[in-house]
């Protein structure tokens, strides 16, 4: 344990709001509009901070423990969270799964909450969410395994090891030398995570984040009742979400592995920020898929991240 | 060097995943003519340094029959034909998919099962050349449309073609332009085939031709 190893999951609760104002500013700059300022994020926090909250009649408990939870899940996900080859608080044999199902059981009060309102309309949201996440599930855990299979070159000195099959000892592995060596399979794994963050943080082309119509939303739809600091949680959750996902596949396309912890990790930190600006870019230019579209794309990712696995078997 | 083979065997393999799960024809025959000319690339990467004519020459030749001519050929059957999609295959899109990961899995493991009398020039050839014959095959089995049919006959001899390269430095020339002419033949005549099929009966759809028995 180093003051490096906390300063992550510090970086992650501070920097978090930045991230889906990069790809909103992105996404004005390919529209020809200004944007709202890089802060706005923080802004929006602090003003339904300041705000109470509503509760309708119907709901119960689950559903003012909705968020609460699914915060409390996205932070503790944050202990085990490498960024690229620096070290995270903790780090033990099976944390990808512990970090995955982490972001299951928030996702599971997300959708308990909206189902407990009792409305048509986020029971709707909720399915499709339940739907969509189960296939995004499958091929994040079949590609960080095909990751785990790879990872057996030595390292450079100064990085450490950890268990092999911990998320640090998985991104510690991935060196210049291993994208040298197995590039391919490294960059089906990565698409596969791009589809995964894409559909998981509700973005174009499987949700819209900024739609209200009621046929077209997935995310949105489930958080329509919140209001006040419920809503500031569900925000914040969401960015930290993001910046969980997008550290997963930025620590895989950077392969930097100084050694030095600070360099490493403010390395990934930037591909965060670039992956922030790469899904502005995407989702200036692509539409949204057909909801039946949507299962035929993530199991598209899900076969890419099958055919990544069966390739780190073979070569 | 290996880097550049692993990524042309990822992207046929890709190309075979592409095939099963898209329903448009004419999109189905541009990537099998991708395919034809990634695989002609394989034995100028395999050939680990030692470019010789020969070999030049075999891809050339392979990429312009696989990636010009044949897509040429069946894109004027389609034409004549105006069949655009396939429409009811037998095995949906999705599940072939699926079926297409399973054979890669099965394809993998037989590779590592089978030993060659001779050192193949890389490990990656021998499951990729049984992969492309199944999914071939499954091509040929799964879907009613002729031209369908057609190209995954096509695959299929992909397949024995990336088979063959294992040992192209041995295989005599005569060998691999004989197999080439042959594959041109039958690509030539199934296109014609089609084209009376269509004339005849409106429509190039193969399980209906059983009705016509006398």
């Amino acid at each position: 344990m180093n003051p490096t190893s906390f300063s992550l999951p510090l970086a992650a609760v501070v920097l978090a709001p930045l991230v889906p104002a990069v790809i909103n500013r992105t996404k004005a700059w390919f529209a020809g509009r200004q944007g709202q300022p890089l802060l706005q994020g923080y802004y929006d926090l602090a003003k339904l901070m300041g705000k109470g909250a509503v509760y309708s009649r119907t709901t119960s408990w689950v559903f003012r423990a909705g968020p609460l939870v699914s915060l409390a899940c996205v932070l503790t996900a944050l202990a085990v969270l490498p960024l690229g080859g620096a070290r995270p608080p903790l780090s033990f044999a099976g944390d990808p799964v512990l970090l995955l199902y982490l972001l299951g059981v928030a996702r599971f009060f997300t959708i308990s909450a909206a189902m407990d309102t009792g409305s048509a309309f986020e029971g709707m949201g909720a399915s499709r969410e339940a739907q969509f996440s189960a296939l995004t599930e499958f091929t994040m855990l079949v590609s960080l395994a095909a990751l785990v299979k790879l990872g057996h070159l030595p390292l450079p000195a100064g990085v450490e090891a950890g268990s092999p099959y911990s998320l640090q000892g998985i991104y510690a592995s991935l060196t210049a030398t291993m994208w040298m060596r197995y590039g391919t399979v490294l960059l089906l794994a990565a698409t596969a995570l791009m589809v995964a963050v894409l559909c998981e943080n509700s973005r174009i082309p499987v949700d819209d984040p900024t739609t209200h119509l009621e046929l077209t939303m997935i995310h949105e739809v489930m958080v329509l009742d919140h209001s006040g600091p419920d809503l500031a949680m569900i925000f914040y959750g969401a960015a930290m979400k993001l910046w969980i996902l997008c550290a997963l596949l930025a620590g895989l396309l950077i392969p930097m592995r100084s050694g030095n912890a600070w360099l490493d990790a403010g390395a990934v930190i930037g591909g965060i920020f670039l992956l922030a600006v790469a899904i502005g870019v995407i989702e200036s230019c692509l539409a949204r898929l057909r909801l039946l579209r949507v299962p035929q794309f993530l199991t598209g990712a899900g076969v890419l991240a099958i055919v990544a696995l069966l390739l780190a078997f073979w070569v | 060097m290996a880097l550049w083979l692993d990524t042309l065997v990822v992207l046929i393999i890709l190309t075979n995943l592409k095939l099963l799960g898209s329903s448009r024809l004419r999109a189905c025959i541009q990537v099998v003519a991708f395919q034809g000319i990634l695989l002609s690339l394989v034995p100028m990467l395999a050939g680990a340094g030692h470019l010789t004519p020969r070999i030049v020459a075999l891809a050339l030749l392979t990429m312009t029959v696989k990636g010009v001519i044949f897509p040429w050929l069946l894109l004027r059957v389609l034409r004549t034909a105006n069949v655009h999609r396939e429409m009811e295959p037998f095995v949906s899109y999705t599940t072939s998919i699926l079926v297409g990961v399973g054979l890669l899995a099965a394809s993998v493991w037989m590779g590592r099962q089978l030993p060659l009398p001779v050192p193949s020039q890389s490990p990656l050839v021998v499951p990729l050349a049984l992969f492309n014959t199944m999914v071939g095959l499954f091509v040929l089995v799964s879907r009613r449309k002729a031209l369908t049919q057609v190209l995954g006959y096509l695959v299929m001899e992909n397949g024995i073609y990336a088979f063959g390269l294992a040992f192209a430095l041995e295989e005599p020339l005569l060998v691999e332009l004989g197999t080439l002419l042959d594959v041109f033949m039958a690509v030539f005549i199934m296109g014609i085939m089609i084209f009376h099929i269509n004339r005849e009966l409106d429509h190039i759809d193969t399980d209906r031709l059983s009705v016509l028995k006398d």
